[in-house]
């Protein structure tokens, strides 16, 4: 089990939050313009990284707010987290 | 029958009663329901002129730290999001407090929902209630965390509640369908505090 730090409600349960996919992904400027590989791709294609990975997560049993976080895949630990609309931390 | 036409209301607890109790009747432990509060869900950017007069409408101002309760003249402000709370009144003064944050609100954007009926306040109170309360609860009860004055959203025993700390204990707001799980549930986690 988890216990992660939401940014308002400060550190929960696991099973109080949701999971979101891959943070940082930006929808398309014009999506009517996209070829149907290059739409693919934003719809079907992340990440997988085995370390440091940027995540949305929402605290649905609490504050009911989507904030990232940085969770290393590989051990669980997460590193950083922060609300919606700000940048990833440098260091993490 | 002169009256069929005005159904009865019942709170959502209301079978329990007997149960809660007995219960309490030990005085470690009290289990109580209090039904028919006045719930309103208020959202709002706390940082608008609106929020500012939605706090001097109702005497008082908007908690805007997570997970802290306001009050004033039977009223209290729930923190539940940065720009979400739950107003909690006696009986009977939805209506009233609806018009009033509604005048306050003027044209600016915010929601006013009269949520009385979705849950009911259960009392868990006495000095074995962070006790009962820590078998499906996650959260760190202790005063010196969650004393009077904090109230979070969480999870009791899976069901999802609003957490209220109050001097001698603490309140559980849960939803009407929840409501006779949690009871049970509660009766449960307390038979090895309730002096048998």
């Amino acid at each position: 089990m988890l216990l992660i730090p939401c940014p308002w409600c400060g550190p929960r349960d696991e099973a109080e939050f949701h999971y979101g996919g891959q943070a940082h992904v930006a929808y398309p400027e014009n999506p009517a313009a996209l070829s149907d590989e290059e739409w693919a791709r934003y719809l079907f294609f992340r990440d997988n990284p085995k370390g440091l990975f940027a995540e949305r997560w929402s605290h649905t049993a609490g504050c009911r707010r989507w904030f990232n976080a940085v969770r290393d895949t590989a051990t669980n630990e997460i590193h950083a987290v922060y609300r919606v609309g700000e940048p990833r931390p440098v260091s993490a | 029958m002169a009256d069929s036409t005005a159904a009865e209301r019942r709170s959502p607890a209301a079978a329990y009663a007997a149960r809660f109790e007995a219960a309490s009747a030990g005085g470690g432990l009290r289990l109580a329901e209090i039904p028919f509060l006045t719930r309103v869900n208020l959202r709002v950017d706390p940082k608008s002129p609106a929020a500012e007069r939605i706090g001097t409408a109702i005497g008082v101002p908007l908690p805007v730290e997570p997970g802290t309760v306001a009050g004033g003249g039977g009223l209290e402000a729930l923190w539940l999001g940065p720009d979400e709370w739950l107003l909690v009144g006696p009986d009977g003064a939805a209506p009233g407090l609806v018009a009033r944050l509604t005048e306050a609100a003027g044209g600016e954007h915010v929601s006013v929902v009269d949520v009385s009926a979705q849950r009911t306040t259960l009392v868990v109170a006495g000095e074995r209630a962070r006790d009962v309360l820590a078998h499906g609860c996650a959260l760190d009860l202790h005063p010196r965390v969650f004393g009077p004055g904090r109230c979070a959203q969480t999870m009791l025993a899976r069901a999802g509640v609003v957490l209220v700390a109050d001097e001698d204990g603490f309140r559980v707001l849960v939803r009407s369908s929840f409501a006779g799980y949690v009871a049970e549930w509660l009766l449960d986690a307390s038979v090895e505090y309730v002096a048998g």
